[in-house]
């Protein structure tokens, strides 16, 4: 028996008050006596053979502690792990902590500097003369595999890192005999996660104890301790790696390694003093990863009256110089390509390309948005061609509620396994927005609008998202025997989603307390060592349903342990709101901390709850011995979660928009967002997950483009010039939330994280294509849309 | 980011930093610090001293006197922008100053320090320019007066000498028979005019145009006064044909090249159009200013 469960309701933010009130600690904010601080020498060249370096001067710099080339990093000058590898990763390469010989990208780290502040450091770095012989640079995927490209690494033909062909299904057979086949190319451009904080890492060295901390804006602590011990040769329990409150992460601090995460803690060693890097915003451009370029070639085959029978995708995906973490973004926007349509036969084939630009790694969406945008962009114009209604043809094409599990055999995704739907009411959702947009009476504003010159126009994008992925992930519950309080603990960290409410709102209800009395401890190898990540919106699904797991043993083990001190029947007991009593006897209470302390046999009792667990208490005593065969002193549990298949949430998103026909300007009038992300823990966080990712979303709709000219140098390495939408740009987001449970965990959640984010840049190029319809000539297929590429688009032709 | 080393001087009078002037012909002035300070933090510019003109409180005034708004150098923008005497005297210095980036950043710009770093996109240049203002300078010789149409020379640089100061900026009024306008198109909130336009418009008695000004920002190397523009509006009603004529010789004024935002072709599209509402804009202002 347990009080109204928190599950789904919208519990008040545990960790506002503290980060609202300034008391967040972030790396920058953690002291460290006498640390040193570190710039760094980067590359100004795309591509340049280094003929030699020169630190004499920056050593001479007064101030000046270390300065360090390839040759002085003893066994760290060596290739970074491949992190993810995969069969039709045929060429991989991945980038040293400093360059040796060679420099690949504008950015790239070639020399470290360690001073005794970061004025003098970037001083130094500045001292440090570096000779190059430039080499051509290879922008632009399409200019990286044009035939007579330059390699951009010696040896790898075309530039191709990895070509990667799958087939579900027969779609030569579904092409043969299609009545009608559309065939669009489009291209989502380069763009970089710009979290608020950039990267940041700090380490000490205990020379004494011979342990090593090491303070990481990192997704990925504990996989992040795991590298640094193998580099380091140190146990694992030598080497604590924390990360403290992280101001976002979007994919980009999920990477391990960047050069500053080795070369930080290695400086920290050599010095025996502590060193902190605190990367700022041109570094967070130049050295810290991108991602999103993709350009398809999607073709769809399908009946005259709208029903899509085959789907064949051809892209090219941009991964920059190196491919640290493999082909995730690639393989999951190849894994969904078919978005939330039926369509049973499938080829997808795509070449990952090397070019001399900043590594691309996962951002938020990985792969999602760039899959949505060709399906969502090529539906569109199958629906223009065939003159079908926009709605109508996604509607004849759903998986239908009947057909869960939806397999698609032949496609593998990100996770390894094959592509299987778990479950959704893809049509419902589509009703739902037609509900709140109205399109026959906005079709008849539009015209009305039109005859005054102002252009109307509502788009929409449907999109899937496979989330939760495995490997695993765990969660350890307590009950503190003094405070009551009950302490959950899980491998993956937070940049700011909500963990510590959405976390103790799942073991406050097994438990039976209130999420307030629940303090979720995460992000630190010191308080639980075993776990993956946070990245592919998978901590509410994996970590959630691990701490379920563990919050209903403890919460057996309460049970137990006050059945006995009641001496009553176990299912006799109730716990309600921290307080354990016998059915009916409210008035004897016990508190968890009593029972708590009740349940660790004592022999000093230390305070007035230890007296009566100390083995002398009557009421404390057993027969024999304190601790039964296999039992366990205190209120504790770790248990895991290990998810067989990923599972899928979807949604769709409308727009109504106004474009200016004389500037281009476009207002986003309304912003619909149906979406599922199966049982929801807390709405108000689902919530700020959807309109977070919507604004994100926005930015690859109109804003985010990372340009670079053709000798490889980034023009707008700053937030004054890499734009990103503000509040002022971001409309009111209307939500409709639909809970299909997920058949594939306990807790029955999907995840949230990237949701808002995938179907935005599609959503809104429908929309202002269907407003500047009569202006245009042929359809809208790359983002960002700007005015200047609103008005080449009704120029062309 | 962080700067290179120099060294800071907070002169507590104009005479002060004029003679620091004169002795650091390299020194950066530092006035709000809005383009100042990020140019130094990129390494983009290493001055070897900066003069910091804060503590020369003589320079931060806002005076209304003989149909002229003159304003000292070192007076924050907001502080303009909110000046009752300043929006009755000339209302277009209160709607150009709203464009100008954020709230924010207006607490700390300067009057003065936008008009010296002359950023040809910038809103204020283009209403000094469009108003037929002028600035004073300082100098170790004295005083002088410049003119809008002969201080801005070029990206970021104007006529002064290296030597020189601006002490304060001058905007003529604008009598209630004018109506005013100032429109521009940017990305986002509060980021730099892909293109801008200064409209102020005084018509005759039979509603044909009898004095007009317009001045363009993000359309060139400065400034720009859209003479042409205006000798074609000149003895004629705001006529369809008239705007469009108008609006056209604005746009030959275009000179700023193809770049990732905004290509020529579409700049000059967008000032025909901005031409076009500004003049609309002002006139309707007029009308109700009149009425």
């Amino acid at each position: 028996m347990t009080s109204a469960p928190s599950f789904g309701t919208r519990v008040r933010r545990n960790e506002d008050e503290r980060l609202l009130t300034g008391r967040g600690r972030y790396i920058d904010d953690i002291t460290l006596e006498g640390a040193l601080a570190v710039a760094f020498v980067r590359s100004p060249m795309a591509s340049a053979r280094i003929i030699s370096v020169d630190t004499s001067q920056a050593m001479a710099l007064e101030g000046v502690h270390l300065v360090v080339t390839c040759d002085d990093i003893e066994h760290l000058d060596t290739e970074m792990p491949l992190l993810i590898p995969d069969p039709s990763l045929t060429s991989p390469r991945t980038q040293r902590p400093l360059a040796r010989g060679e420099v690949f990208y504008v950015g790239q780290t070639v020399a470290m500097v360690v001073a005794d502040d970061r004025y003098v450091a970037e001083d130094a770095a500045d001292l440090v003369e570096v000779v190059y012989e430039p080499l051509e640079a290879v922008v632009g995927v399409d200019r990286a595999v044009a035939s007579g490209a330059r390699s951009v690494h010696e040896g790898v033909a075309g530039n191709v890192a990895a070509h990667s062909r799958q087939r579900s299904g027969e779609p030569d057979a579904a092409f043969a005999s299609a009545e009608h086949v559309t065939s669009v190319t489009v291209r989502v451009e380069r763009s970089s996660a710009a979290p608020m904080e950039p990267r940041a890492v700090a380490a000490r060295w205990d020379s004494v104890l011979g342990e090593l901390t090491v303070w990481d804006g990192t997704q990925a602590p504990i996989s992040v301790r795991g590298g640094l011990a193998s580099l380091f040769g140190l146990d694992e329990h030598r080497v604590r790696v924390v990360a403290p409150d992280v101001g976002g992460g979007f994919g980009q601090k999920v990477l391990l390694f960047y050069p500053d995460e080795v070369l930080v803690p290695w400086a920290a060693v050599k010095l025996n003093r502590p060193v902190k890097y605190i990367e700022d915003r041109q570094e967070n451009f130049l050295g810290s990863t991108h991602e999103r370029l993709q350009v398809h070639h999607i073709e769809l085959a399908a009946t005259r009256d709208g029903l899509v029978t085959g789907l064949r995708d051809s892209f090219l995906h941009d991964t920059g110089a190196f491919i640290p973490y493999g082909l995730a973004v690639a393989q999951v926007a190849a894994g969904q390509i078919a978005g939330s349509y039926r369509i049973p036969n499938i080829s997808v084939d795509f070449k990952a390309v090397y070019t001399n630009t900043v590594p691309v790694t996962p951002y938020r969406g990985c792969g999602r948005p760039h899959a949505c945008f060709a399906i969502e962009r090529a539906m569109d114009v199958l629906a223009d061609d065939l003159g079908i209604d926009r709605f109508e043809i996604r509607r004849r094409n759903f998986i239908g509620t009947e057909e869960f599990p939806y397999d698609r055999p032949g496609l593998i995704f990100a996770d390894g396994q094959p592509v299987s739907y778990d479950g959704g009411d893809y049509a419902r959702a589509l009703s739902l927005l037609e509900e709140a947009l109205d399109p026959p009476a906005f079709r008849a504003e539009q015209e009305a609008a039109r005859s005054e010159g102002r252009y109307l126009g509502l788009g929409l994008a449907c999109y899937v998202e496979g989330t939760g992925l495995g490997p695993y992930e765990g969660g350890h519950v307590k009950v503190h025997p003094i405070t009551g309080k009950v302490y959950v603990n899980t491998g993956l960290s937070s940049q700011g989603q909500g963990h510590a409410t959405s976390f103790a709102q799942i073991a406050a209800d097994e438990v039976g307390v209130s999420p307030s009395d629940v303090v979720v401890v995460e992000g630190d190898t010191g308080e639980f060592d075993w776990g993956v990540a946070t990245f592919a919106s998978r901590a509410a699904v994996v970590s959630g349903n691990a701490i379920r797991k563990a919050a209903l043993i403890v919460r057996e083990q309460i049970v137990h342990q006050a059945s006995q001190m009641f001496e009553a029947a176990p299912e006799d007991i109730v716990i309600e709101e921290g307080k354990v009593f016998v059915q009916g006897v409210e008035s004897r209470a016990l508190t968890l901390a009593e029972v708590a302390t009740m349940s660790n046999p004592l022999r000093y009792a230390f305070n007035k709850a230890a007296q009566s667990a100390t083995q002398f208490t009557p009421a404390a005593r057993r027969d024999g011995a304190a601790l039964a065969e296999g039992a366990h002193p205190g209120l504790e549990a770790t248990d895991y979660f290990s998810p067989a298949s990923t599972t899928w949430a979807y949604g769709v998103h409308g727009a109504i928009v106004e474009v200016d026909p004389a500037t281009f300007e476009v207002k986003v009038k309304r912003y619909v967002c149906v979406h599922d992300c199966g049982r929801m823990i807390n709405p108000m966080i689902v919530e700020g997950q959807v309109i977070g990712g919507v604004a994100q979303g926005m930015g690859g709709a109109f804003y985010e483009l990372l340009d670079y000219d053709a000798e490889g140098n980034l023009r707008n390495a700053s937030l004054m010039e890499f734009l990103m939408p503000y509040a002022t740009e971001v409309p009111r987001v209307e939500i409709s939330h639909l809970e299909t449970p997920s058949p594939r965990n306990p807790l029955g959640v999907k995840g949230v994280g990237e949701a808002g984010t995938i179907p935005v840049a599609a959503a809104f190029a429908s929309a202002v294509e269907d407003a500047l319809a009569p202006l245009l000539h042929g359809h809208l297929l790359d983002v960002p849309l700007s005015p200047t590429s609103l008005h080449a688009a009704t120029r062309a032709g | 980011m962080k700067p290179s080393r120099f060294e800071y001087f907070a002169p507590e009078s104009l005479a002060e930093a004029v003679a620091l002037r004169d002795a650091h012909p390299g020194a950066a002035v530092l006035a709000g610090g809005q383009s100042l300070l990020p140019i130094m933090n990129f390494r983009l510019g290493r001055p070897e001293q900066v003069i910091d003109l804060r503590k020369a409180s003589e320079l931060a005034f806002v005076r209304v006197q003989n149909d002229v708004v003159e304003v000292g150098a070192m007076t924050r923008q907001r502080d303009l922008e909110r000046d009752e005497g300043a929006a009755r005297a000339n209302p277009l210095i209160a709607e150009s100053l709203r464009l100008v980036a954020h709230a924010v950043i207006r607490n700390r710009g300067t009057v003065g320090g936008s008009i010296a770093h002359a950023d040809p996109a910038a809103e204020l240049p283009a209403l000094l320019s469009c108003l037929d203002g002028s600035v004073e300078v300082a100098g170790v010789r004295g005083r002088r007066r410049i003119s809008a149409g002969e201080l801005f020379v070029f990206h970021l640089t104007t006529s002064l000498e290296p030597n020189e100061v601006i002490t304060s900026v001058s905007f003529p009024a604008l009598e209630p028979s004018w109506g005013w306008s100032f429109l521009e198109v940017t990305r986002r909130h509060g980021d730099f005019a892909l293109a801008g336009v200064c409209a102020a418009l005084k018509l005759d008695g039979d509603r044909c145009v009898g004095q007009v000004r317009l001045a363009a920002c993000g359309i060139g190397t400065t400034p720009v006064r859209l003479s042409t523009a205006e000798e074609a509006l000149l003895s004629r009603p705001l006529t369809e044909k008239a705007l469009r004529e108008a609006g056209r010789a604005a746009a030959g004024y275009v000179t700023a090249g193809d770049e990732t935002q905004a290509s020529t072709a579409y700049r000059r599209q967008l000032v025909e159009a901005l031409v076009r509402r500004s003049l609309l804009r002002a006139a309707a202002r007029l009308e109700r200013r009149t009425s």
